[in-house]
């Protein structure tokens, strides 16, 4: 790891200070996906924010027909959270997946979400629920947030504060796992909220996050497995790597999706 | 150099660190606690398995700058210095869950927390699916799984009882 002056604030409006006044720094959360890459020096931020001792970015919350999420909320504090469990809980399921029970007593859902790594698992449920990415600034739909591979909206003085979902109790992910890794080689998150219908997918874009307008048309007129029979997506813009190649990831998409679908209809209301 | 307070193993220390330091570091060579171990040095194995405010975590994936004013426990914070074992420590030795010894440390402190997070009752399965952040490349896993189910009996007894076999 190369040196850095470190620096944890204890509010917002330091951190973002902080940010304003040091070039080149990064933002520490729970730090398992940046102190790897420094340790490799694949980064060498100048300056480290450490931003996991801040109230504002921590606490889950009900707000009408969505729940609020912290930036800062752990992995294994999403997957214990009564709101969650409650209201959205093929959001509740995702960190399960994610790492092992250690890395979730630390890992956030706003450092995956600010980070995009295309292996990552909550830019799918951020995605396929339609969340707003709610920062120090503006309010940013998933849609326009996750900008390809580790690419988002984030301007350099931007932090992400919380991630409001809109409840949909017709959710689930399904996710293929690297047998090494635990990352998603693909996995696909569903929802249905009234006529709204997403399906977005991670792991498989060699781009990043993305979402499968054929399949959601064919969901809309009916959410079942069957109505994605006969549809499959293009291995055109697949990631291709040494785990698995564009088809492999192609069939795998469709595969997740009906299994996600037909999970999210067998959940009780 | 910036200073940072910890308890460890109820012990309040404090110290100047480069920033650069990790939690593991911290331990094994500022506080020459060499129990903790690092054996991948990339959050997979689990050697360098520490409780944190009560949680398990990564000791070489955490800042100790990170966590100034934090309580941590490590192996050898677990039984009294001169007591008896620790239960789920007395159960890895009743059930043979080590060989080379060097995955222990990681796999006791995660046993600890499995219980505190899912009780003193674990099948099989519960246990291995757990174990997901501790890797060992003697055993074979049997025996560990084993300790770890007696182990989490026997802390329903109390600490210091003898494991249940």
């Amino acid at each position: 790891m190369y040196n850095f002056t470190f620096h944890q604030p204890t509010t917002l409006r330091q951190a973002v200070n902080l940010l304003a006044k040091n070039e080149d720094a990064k933002l520490l959360a729970g730090g398992h996906s940046l102190l790897p890459v420094m340790k490799q020096r694949l980064a060498s931020p100048a300056a480290i924010i450490d931003i996991s001792r801040i109230p504002e970015l921590s606490g889950v919350e009900l707000k009408g027909r969505s729940v609020v999420v912290g930036a800062g909320t752990t992995h294994s504090e999403v997957a214990n959270s009564q709101v969650l469990k409650d209201s959205i809980p093929g959001l509740a399921e995702v960190p399960a997946s994610i790492g092992d029970p250690h890395v979730r007593h630390r890992g956030t859902i706003g450092g995956s979400i600010a980070n995009n790594d295309p292996n990552a698992d909550y830019p799918a449920a951020a995605l396929g629920l339609g969340a707003t990415i709610i920062t120090n600034k503006r309010r940013i739909a998933a849609d326009d947030f996750f900008q390809g591979m580790f690419t988002t909206a984030l301007e350099p003085n931007e932090i992400i504060t919380k991630m409001q979902f809109p409840i949909a109790k017709k959710c689930a992910y399904q996710k293929f796992k690297h047998p090494a890794s635990g990352f998603a080689l693909v996995g696909v998150f569903v929802s249905k909220r009234g006529s709204d219908v997403r399906v977005a997918v991670t792991g498989a874009g060699a781009n990043g996050v993305f979402r499968v307008p054929e399949f959601e048309a064919a969901l809309k007129k009916r959410f079942n497995a069957k109505s994605l029979d006969g549809l499959s997506v293009s291995a055109d813009g697949m990631n291709n790597d040494i785990h698995a190649g564009p088809e492999y990831r192609a069939h795998l998409v469709g595969v997740l999706a009906r299994r996600a679908v037909a999970d999210a209809n067998a959940r009780k209301d | 150099m910036p200073t940072v307070s910890l308890t460890v193993n109820g012990k309040a220390v404090t110290a100047d660190v480069d920033p650069r330091t990790l939690l593991v570091q911290f331990l094994r060579e500022h506080l020459r606690l060499t129990g903790t171990h690092v054996g991948c040095d990339t959050s997979q194995c689990g050697a360098c398995v520490v409780h944190l405010d009560g949680k398990a975590v990564k000791s070489c994936t955490t800042l100790v700058l990170s966590i100034n004013g934090s309580s941590v426990t490590t192996i050898e914070g677990l039984a009294d210095a001169n007591g008896p074992l620790h239960p789920m420590q007395e159960a890895f030795r009743q059930n043979h869950g080590l060989q080379c010894g060097y995955c222990t440390p990681g796999m006791i402190m995660a046993a600890v927390d499995m219980v505190n997070r899912k009780g003193n009752d674990l099948d099989d399965h519960t246990i291995r699916k757990e174990l997901d952040g501790n890797l060992c490349r003697c055993t074979g896993y049997h025996n560990i799984v084993k300790s770890i189910a007696a182990g989490a009996r026997a802390m329903a007894g109390g600490a210091g009882q003898q494991a249940a076999e």
